[in-house]
């Protein structure tokens, strides 16, 4: 909600996403500049890639990114081109490196220990069952004591 | 001076809500019951104070008076009248009243329609909920008063955000709060249920209705949100994982969690502990989301006040709370005992591992909005978590239970044969199967996820049909179909929420994998081909709007020679405000909208942005369809709040005659 807000804010002079300048001509690495895009951050922005901001630097970002896929550049290496100017602040999907690896395994860690613990809470409540009738040996005496009265 | 009353009202609010935040709780320890009783009353004065002071802000929105600072700094004469309302609650300290009206609101509710609850949970329910009321009426009054007046008043307000002048903002925000605060109720009975040391199955059903408000409400509001970015957004973009959206989806993943097992509460007498846990996560989570919308620690781009100050006082707040009922949950949850047990292949696995997954995934969206304030706290990294990152990790916990949950929602309670479920449904998972490679081989050399997911969606959508059908039992066609016009609305609520989930991650897989995108310098009267549609610029001109001056294309959209659509982009700038937008032009279909962007002039042309955007309006047509189903279940009336109370009251009745 409150997003378009600063959207707005913070443009200086409203550009566009990808105008049609950008654009190469060769369908190929176009899809190729606009996925790499997609996944670096626009730096002035809030939580935007470049792909999708209107912002000038943005824009520098995505010429930056053509020039180096028409020069010839492998998709890994124009991000690496773009991450040893920018830092890794720039990119929206964080790499595996260090303490990274932390926020990569929180949820398959939490996952499968969520998982065995599950199955320990059934397996331990299922086995309580002994006798035929459903009821444990506590709960058998405490009908027998409710008979009584 | 209506405004003063209003100050006044909301400061005696504050008043009550603190007398209802103790009194009923000593009278519940010591079974004093004019103690207890007194909870009712309050709450309902706490409501009507509320409710009072609101009217005042809102009067003052309405009559422009600028001699409130909030109204100068949100609102201006020439907007519309409906902005002019919808600009009460579009700012900080507004939108934080709303908050305690629609909390007060849900405390009153509790009274008036909490008959059948026993006396003490009665009272010590709406104690507790009493005092978050307590916390959050401080927050206003000392650190975000809406009444404030300026010295020297102005001619004229700042005007409200251009953006936010929307028919959108009237409604998501309202929606989203009573979703937030609709789970303070669940967090409410969760305390006042440890401090009773007793958790049974009527707790589940008086906790389930609230909780499947909340959810249905967050459901509504988080898909008014969605589709909202999507139009006015200007490039049809409908979720992007950001901080404050992600504050609105962790409460909904966690709610989601605590409706289903809330089931086995009631209907099993265990997992009573885990209940509880949930109920207190849930509200912790929305707690989580107003200080991510309003301290401004994480980079967002909503924002709302950015201030340290604030942040702090709900951080104080959450502490509090969460660190309250973590310690009473500690010291409690041991009382809790469970009565029914269930093998491992039974419903209540099932529902089981809906909650893991809901949990774990909650969990993944919440490390991933953290992160990048943990690392640049602890290791000293800037780094950012963005999408790709959230579709990588969150996404395989859909398909996960996406897979399991038609096959779960069929199981049996207690003990079940898994052959038996998958007799019934594995001409679905032939389906499904089938859809995923049809969309395959239609789209050839797309990747694969698209259409894993849309089988996925067709096994949800008939599982929960196949669901409905078995229920009916055996015998001739028309006899089931009868029973099935029966069957309790609990039960088609369950099928159709089940579906509505299904259609909204067919609308997500068919947008994100089958969009066409066209980004040209077009002019005027320039005819060109996208997908299977003629695009022609036939005009742009300039227009005057009430508050904004408009520059507005005109493209016409045929197809094979006959005519789609005539649609007007337009780009506005409103002067008061000095904001320019893009005001997106959308022809809604069933399968496919069609959406068009103006932009700048350049070189004798303008550069048009056409989109096709296959099954889009099936994201917020599902997000509906599950909020529906969630209405048909609270509508059921075995768990409507007040049907006990009518019972046992007419129950009592019958000895006096």
């Amino acid at each position: 909600m409150k997003r378009l807000l600063l959207i707005v804010l913070l443009l200086a002079s409203p550009v566009w996403a990808v105008e049609p300048d950008e654009v190469l001509d060769d369908p190929v690495l176009e899809e190729r500049a606009r996925d790499i895009s997609a996944g670096l951050r626009c730096l002035v922005c809030r939580n935007e890639s470049i792909d999708e901001s209107h912002a000038e630097l943005a824009r520098d970002l995505r010429l930056l990114v053509r020039e180096r896929l028409v020069a010839g550049d492998e998709d890994t290496e124009v991000v690496s081109y773009i991450v040893e100017r920018y830092g890794e602040y720039v990119l929206l999907r964080p790499n595996l490196e260090g303490a990274n690896l932390l926020l990569w395994l929180a949820g398959p860690a939490m996952a499968l220990f969520g998982l065995l613990m599950a199955i320990l809470f059934i397996r331990g409540q299922s086995s309580q069952r002994r006798t035929p009738d459903g009821l444990s040996e506590a709960e058998k005496e405490r009908v027998a004591e409710l008979m009584k009265d | 001076m209506i405004v003063e009353l209003g100050h006044f009202a909301l400061i005696l609010a504050f008043a009550v809500s603190i007398f209802q935040m103790v009194v009923p709780m000593v009278g519940a320890s010591k079974g004093w019951g004019d103690w207890m009783a007194a909870a009712g009353p309050a709450a309902s004065a706490q409501f009507l104070l509320t409710a009072a002071s609101f009217g005042a802000l809102t009067f003052a929105f309405v009559t422009s008076d600028f001699s409130v600072a909030l109204v100068t700094a949100n609102s201006h004469t020439l907007k519309p009248m409906l902005y002019k309302i919808s600009g009460v609650w579009g700012n900080h300290e507004g939108s934080l009243l709303l908050w305690v009206l629609i909390l007060t609101l849900f405390g009153a509710m509790a009274a008036w329609f909490g008959g059948n609850l026993p006396e003490t949970l009665k009272a010590r329910v709406l104690a507790v909920q009493s005092s978050i009321g307590a916390a959050f009426f401080a927050f206003i009054l000392f650190t975000s008063n809406p009444f404030l007046r300026l010295e020297s008043p102005p001619f004229d307000g700042g005007d409200l955000n251009p953006l936010l002048q929307d028919p959108g903002l009237a409604f998501h925000p309202p929606f989203l709060y009573l979703g937030y605060v609709g789970l303070s109720m669940a967090f409410s009975f969760a305390v006042a249920a440890l401090i009773e040391g007793r958790v049974d199955a009527a707790w589940g059903r008086w906790v389930r209705p609230w909780t499947l408000a909340a959810w249905l409400f967050l459901t509504i509001g988080i898909g008014l949100g969605s589709w909202w970015a999507y139009y006015e957004l200007g490039w049809g973009g409908f979720w992007f994982w950001d901080p404050v959206e992600n504050a609105s989806f962790m409460p909904w993943l966690i709610s989601a969690a605590l409706l289903h097992s809330a089931i086995v509460v009631e209907k099993r007498e265990t997992l009573k502990s885990w209940t509880i846990l949930l109920a207190i996560l849930a509200f912790g989570f929305s707690l989580i989301g107003a200080f991510i919308v309003r301290s401004g620690v994480l980079t967002s781009v909503h924002a709302f006040a950015n201030d340290p100050e604030r942040g702090i006082f709900i951080l104080a707040i959450l502490g509090v709370f969460m660190g309250g009922a973590f310690l009473l949950f500690a010291l409690r949850a041991g009382a809790m005992q469970s009565k029914g047990v269930f093998g491992l292949v039974s419903r209540e696995s099932a529902l089981v591992l809906n909650n893991l997954l809901l949990a774990v995934s909650a969990l993944v969206v919440f490390v991933g909005t953290v992160w990048p304030l943990f690392a640049e706290m602890f290791f000293d990294r800037t780094l950012s978590v963005g999408p790709p990152f959230f579709n990588a990790a969150f996404g395989p916990f859909v398909l996960a239970l996406a897979v399991v949950l038609p096959l779960g929602s069929m199981l049996p309670w207690k003990r079940a044969k898994i052959g038996r479920v998958t007799r019934q449904i594995w001409p679905l998972a032939v389906l499904a199967v089938a859809a995923a490679l049809l969309a395959y081989a239609i789209f050839s050399g797309e990747s694969a996820i698209g259409p894993i997911f849309i089988g996925l969606a067709v096994w949800l959508v008939a599982g929960a049909g196949v669901d409905l059908w078995t229920r009916t039992g055996r015998g001739a066609f028309s006899g089931r179909l009868s029973r099935l016009t029966r069957l309790p609305r609990a039960d088609w609520g369950k099928a159709v929420a089940h579906a509505g989930l299904g259609l909204t991650i067919f609308g997500i897989a068919a947008l994100s994998t089958y969009e066409q995108e066209d980004i040209r310098l077009v002019r005027l009267g320039e005819t060109y081909d996208i997908g299977a549609y003629s695009v022609t610029l036939t005009g742009v001109r300039d227009v005057q709007g009430p508050n904004y001056v408009s520059m507005m294309g005109t493209v016409e959209i045929t197809r094979d020679g006959r005519d789609v659509a005539v649609l007007n982009p337009e780009r506005r700038f409103y002067p008061v405000a000095r904001m320019p937008t893009t005001e997106a032009a959308i022809d809604n279909g069933f399968t496919r909208d069609l959406y068009v962007v103006l932009g700048e002039p350049s070189q004798g042309g303008f550069a048009l942005r056409v989109y096709i955007k296959p099954w889009a309006n099936w994201i917020w047509g599902g997000s509906i369809i599950m909020a529906l189903g969630g209405a048909l279940s609270l509508s059921d009336r075995r768990y409507r709040v007040a049907a006990g109370a009518a019972k046992s009251r007419g129950a009592k009745g019958v000895p006096a005659e």
